[in-house]
């Protein structure tokens, strides 16, 4: 008989009473609804992060269980941030200049109202016009749409390109790293359209909800990215553990071999590839208004690494590892980027964690491939007592999970 | 009585020991009356006497340094002591006359056109100077403000010119001030045909104000005087309606139009009780009722009418819009024009020369920048994120040599080897200590030395701090060579270039004809196979990798030379240098060659499109890079058989 799927799937019963519990944690202790334990900066924070892991999870599924290590994840994020960008703050710009506009001595053509945002929005670049791709920015329907249609349809011809043509392993990092630097070089013009390296700015402020205090929407944005990654890891679990998630997982092992069984390879990439762009969009569209800015720096090759960084640390291949991975590394590189970690005095020569923290976490990246390729959620693996394979002699595939030497020869 | 014999006395002893002092009493009313209509005599007689001193005059009196001491009417040259006493001095000796009270003295002031004809009578005697630094000296200022005045001197001076190199540099000039200057038109006809075959910027420079055209409009028949280079329809490319339109305002011709904001402040300004001619203000959030409202203000006779498509038409056919030359000679600008475009063929094609020279220049950096990545992931396969860091530590240790050895040929000379021995010794330790336990998962060496990536540049920034380092370049290796006015290349990226073919023949060498060379390329096709052959793999490897990361820190020394060194030096170079194996195609040096010269030779053609904007040209080479994949995706030499792997 078949199992369920939660009987199949433990973890997720387990993430999602952990995450509720979180949730409900902060919110009565936060300043809105709680005793104010958590300072409303620091609900941000968290709930930034929960965005974090989302994108997390949707790098696992193309990198730990499909073999794919895109370094362009980020990227979709950066886009989902800026589409809905566009509308907070066309939006908000257009609620101002509506409001001091009502004081002059007869009332605004709807064209002057349009120049008027545009001249508040383009005035950094040295512009009043809206370009062709602000057509949308007073829809807020359009826009939700494209936080998942224009990480979708990049990630979808990029993909397409690249997997017919058999792009594999290293070669399609790379190629994905030179479409992250592309976009980002793109971005950074400022005839882009984007405001250049100025980004979107004022995201935190949401339009037609000036009374409200930042608290309170802080609370409601932790509930939705709280309720985005329940949702996601509910997605991931599910396209993970059925006949799909073995395909996938066989593609990550010998990508050849599936082929040869008569799977459509690239139609089984392209759609995790897409997919997890629009995860990635999606999370980058909660967390920028959370972060209040978007700019092409955020963009840059650098993140996407670094996102992959979270994923090993975490531990590929499990969800919850992914999700680990994020909130540890984001967490603890805050608190020690931040200057809140003390400072250790050797005498000789004072470690300011501000200076050293990177040498330290690109060390213990080296460490955690080298002799803890599970990573921390291998942690889980002593508690369920789930032993791997005794394995000996090299690996014949291309990645961890690949059979070995000894047990192809039994 | 006495006195009037004293002054008669000293004149008359001047005459003889004092000619400049007498030249100047008998033009004595003229300079001092100082009128430029009548000066010309007084100059010219100064100028043409041919004493020594005469330039000395001439200068002192355009710099109104030149005084009249009121008790004998004599003239000096006076320095200023303080504001009330000045130190005279004699022009014909030079003596130094004692100091004067300034109410004894009477400062000669020559107006500014005056001064302009003591300037050219002055270049007269700069152009003859004995001293040629002081004649180049004066061409040089006729260079950057050429004058009508200057074109007589200059060619009195040719012929007694004894330097080549000077004498050359007059008749150049010369022949420039006649294109610009001279009255007599085929004198200038021929000048301009006689330099259009030259490439300098100067005579584009003093062609082009020639030609230069502006907009000019007339009803009617075209002024006589105008030198029409072309007539313009209105509503044309050339010509958009709305700029035809506002030229005519401009020039009176047609009334202004009535734009959305002056109908808004019109309304705003007419505002009664509510409302503006009858219609309520709260209507005026639509444009169209705004004009009904202004056009009942315009039949008023309160606010001037709409100006509507029709009366702009009817304005614009009115009229005749015409480009004008500057120059009102037709024949010259027709030679000017001519000669124009004969030079700007000839520097369309020097340009595409110095295109490709650039272009050149560029892919021998990313080909150095890549040759070590070419070793470690072309032949091994192992991704080396790390590689731009070894560039970084290459470009470092130059920095640091040249701490402590200040000539910079010897520090060079030094830095190389050591920034060989230090990145060579980094790249055997990260090879020992992390790649080899990852030999099989790519994936897994490429996040691995990612790390140790991050790790290094920020330990660069905690060393050298974030501001970018000096590396100077050795005094030989600095200017250009110049073929011409448009096509120069640097010495520097000379050196680069043959850096370059020296690491791609050294490649090749040791590749081709070393007992290392053989066991590197057997341990890449058949480790296996290698070791039963005695060769042991693992010392292999290490050498190898040693090897492409000791390269890359040669490539640093020598981007380090013409980049800012930074910690992030390596970073910017990453990307591209994997390009560029990767387009190249994989274990093959020509490959890597290959590569660099395409992206080389890309990025510099699409920076030349649209030359202001660098960041667009990165972008359209990478999507380019990206779509040259789909189409061969092995890179442009692909290896075949075995030799490819998988």
């Amino acid at each position: 008989m078949r199992k369920s799927f939660f009987a199949q799937n433990p973890s997720v019963l387990i993430f999602l009473a952990i995450l509720g519990l979180f949730t409900l944690g902060v919110t009565v202790m936060s300043e809105a609804y709680g005793n104010g334990a958590i300072s409303t900066s620091f609900v941000k924070t968290l709930g930034k992060t929960l965005c974090l892991a989302m994108i997390a999870i949707a790098m696992d599924l193309v990198w730990g269980y499909t073999g794919i290590l895109s370094l362009g994840h980020f990227a979709f994020f950066g886009i989902g941030g800026y589409m809905i960008g566009m509308w907070l703050m066309y939006a908000r710009t257009y609620d101002i200049v509506v409001a001091s506009l009502a004081e002059a001595p007869i009332p605004p053509t709807e064209q002057e109202l349009v120049d008027a945002v545009g001249n508040q929005i383009f005035g950094v670049v040295g512009s009043s016009e809206f370009p062709l791709i602000w057509t949308f920015a007073d829809s807020l329907t359009i826009q939700l749409a494209l936080v998942v249609l224009v990480p979708g349809i990049i990630a979808g011809v990029f993909g397409w390109l690249a997997f017919r043509s058999r792009v594999t392993g290293v070669y399609l990092s790379i190629l994905t790293q030179a479409m992250t630097l592309a976009l980002a070089f793109y971005l950074f013009q400022n005839d882009s359209g984007l405001r250049g390296n100025n980004g979107l700015s004022g995201l935190q402020n949401l339009p037609g909800m000036d009374d409200v205090p930042q608290a309170l929407i802080s609370v409601w944005f932790l509930w939705a990215s709280a309720g985005a990654l329940a949702l996601t890891y509910l997605f991931g679990a599910f396209v993970v553990s059925g006949k799909f998630g073995s395909v996938i997982r066989g593609i990550r092992d010998n990508e050849a071999r599936v082929r040869f069984l008569g799977y459509s390879v690239e139609t089984y990439k392209l759609f995790i590839f897409t997919a997890t762009a629009m995860l990635a969009g999606i999370a980058g569209a909660l967390y920028y208004p959370q972060a209040g800015i978007v700019n092409p720096a955020e963009i840059a090759p650098i993140a996407s690494i670094y996102l992959a960084v979270w994923v090993a640390i975490g531990g590929r291949g499990r969800l919850y590892g992914a999700v680990i991975g994020a909130i540890f590394v984001s967490l603890v590189s805050s608190w020690f980027t931040g200057g809140q970690a003390p400072d250790i005095n050797l005498g000789f020569y004072t470690v300011k964690w501000v200076d050293w923290w990177l040498i330290v976490l690109g060390l213990s990246f080296v460490g955690v491939t080298l002799f803890a390729p599970a990573g921390i959620g291998g942690l889980v693996d002593l508690v369920t007592n789930r032993k791997s394979p005794d394995r000996h002699g090299a690996d014949l595939g291309p990645d961890a999970g690949a059979l070995q030497e000894k047990e192809a020869l039994e | 009585m006495a006195s009037l014999v004293l002054v008669l006395g000293t004149a008359v002893a001047r005459a003889q020991d004092a000619p400049m002092q007498t030249l100047l009493q008998d033009h004595s009313a003229t300079i001092v009356k100082s009128s430029r209509k009548t000066i010309g005599p007084a100059i010219d007689a100064v100028a043409g006497s041919g004493l020594p001193q005469a330039q000395v005059v001439l200068q002192s009196w355009q710099a109104k340094d030149m005084w009249l001491r009121k008790e004998d009417g004599l003239f000096f040259r006076a320095e200023k002591i303080d504001s009330k006493t000045y130190r005279l001095f004699d022009f014909d000796t030079d003596a130094d006359l004692g100091a004067f009270a300034k109410s004894d003295l009477k400062q000669i002031k020559p107006n500014s056109g005056i001064r302009a004809l003591l300037g050219s009578a002055l270049v007269r005697f700069q152009l003859l100077d004995p001293d040629p630094a002081k004649r180049a000296d004066a061409l040089l200022s006729l260079e950057r403000d050429p004058s009508a005045d200057a074109l007589e001197p200059l060619r009195a001076s040719i012929d007694d010119e004894p330097d080549d190199e000077l004498r050359a540099k007059k008749v150049r000039l010369e022949r420039l001030l006649t294109i610009g200057y001279d009255p007599d038109e085929p004198a200038r006809i021929a000048a301009i045909q006689e330099m259009s075959t030259d490439l300098g910027v100067d005579v584009r420079a003093t062609l082009n104000p020639l030609v230069a055209t502006s907009l000019k409009v007339y009803a009617g028949e075209a002024p006589a005087a105008w030198n029409i280079a072309t007539s313009l329809t209105p509503g044309s490319d050339q010509l958009p309606r709305a700029e035809a339109y506002d030229l005519l305002v401009a020039e009176k011709l047609a009334p202004p139009r009535v734009s959305g904001d002056d109908i808004r402040n019109a309304l705003i300004e007419n505002i009664q009780d509510g409302q503006v001619a009858e219609v309520p203000i709260h209507r005026f959030s639509d444009p169209a009722i705004r004009e009904i409202a202004y056009a009942n203000l315009a039949n008023a006779g309160t606010v001037p009418p709409l100006v509507t498509e029709t009366d702009i038409d009817a304005a614009l056919a009115a009229h005749t819009f015409v480009q004008v030359f500057a120059d009102p000679s037709p024949a010259v600008t027709t030679a000017a024009s001519a000669a124009l475009e004969s030079i700007s063929y000839r520097v369309g094609i020097n340009q595409t020369i110095d295109l490709t020279l650039d272009a050149l220049s560029l892919a021998s950096i990313y080909f150095l920048a890549a040759i070590g990545l070419a070793i470690t992931f072309g032949v091994m396969g192992v991704i080396n994120m790390a590689h731009g860091e070894f560039i970084m530590m290459g470009a470092y240790t130059g920095y640091v040599v040249q701490q402590f050895i200040p000539d910079h040929t010897l520090s060079i000379i030094v830095a190389i080897p050591l920034a060989f021995a230090v990145t060579f010794a980094a790249g055997v330790a990260m090879e020992r200590l992390v790649i080899r336990w990852l030999y099989n998962r790519p994936l897994e060496t490429l996040l691995a030395t990612f790390g140790i990536s991050i790790a290094l540049q920020q330990l660069a920034k905690n060393i050298f701090g974030t501001q970018a380092r000096p590396l100077t370049s050795p005094g030989w290796l600095d200017g250009a060579l110049e073929l011409n006015d448009v096509v120069s290349i640097s010495y520097i990226r000379i050196a680069i270039f043959v850096l370059a073919l020296i690491f791609l023949a050294l490649f090749l060498f040791i590749m081709k004809r070393t007992r290392l060379g053989l066991e590197i390329r057997a341990v890449t096709q058949n480790p296996r196979m290698a070791s039963s052959m005695g060769i042991n793999p693992n010392r292999v490897n290490m050498l190898t990798f040693g090897l492409g990361s000791g390269i890359a820190g040669i490539a640093g020394v020598a981007i380090g030379l013409f980049a800012k060194v930074t910690s992030e030096l390596g970073s910017d170079y990453i990307v591209q240098s994997f390009m560029t194996v990767v387009v190249g195609g994989v274990g093959n040096i020509w490959g890597t060659l290959a590569g660099a010269t395409m992206i080389g030779f890309l990025q510099k053609g699409i920076e030349w499109f649209n030359p202001s904007n660098t960041l667009a040209a990165q972008t359209y080479m990478i999507v380019f890079i990206i779509i040259f994949i789909q189409f061969r995706p092995r890179g442009i030499i692909a290896l075949k058989g075995r030799a490819a792997g998988d």
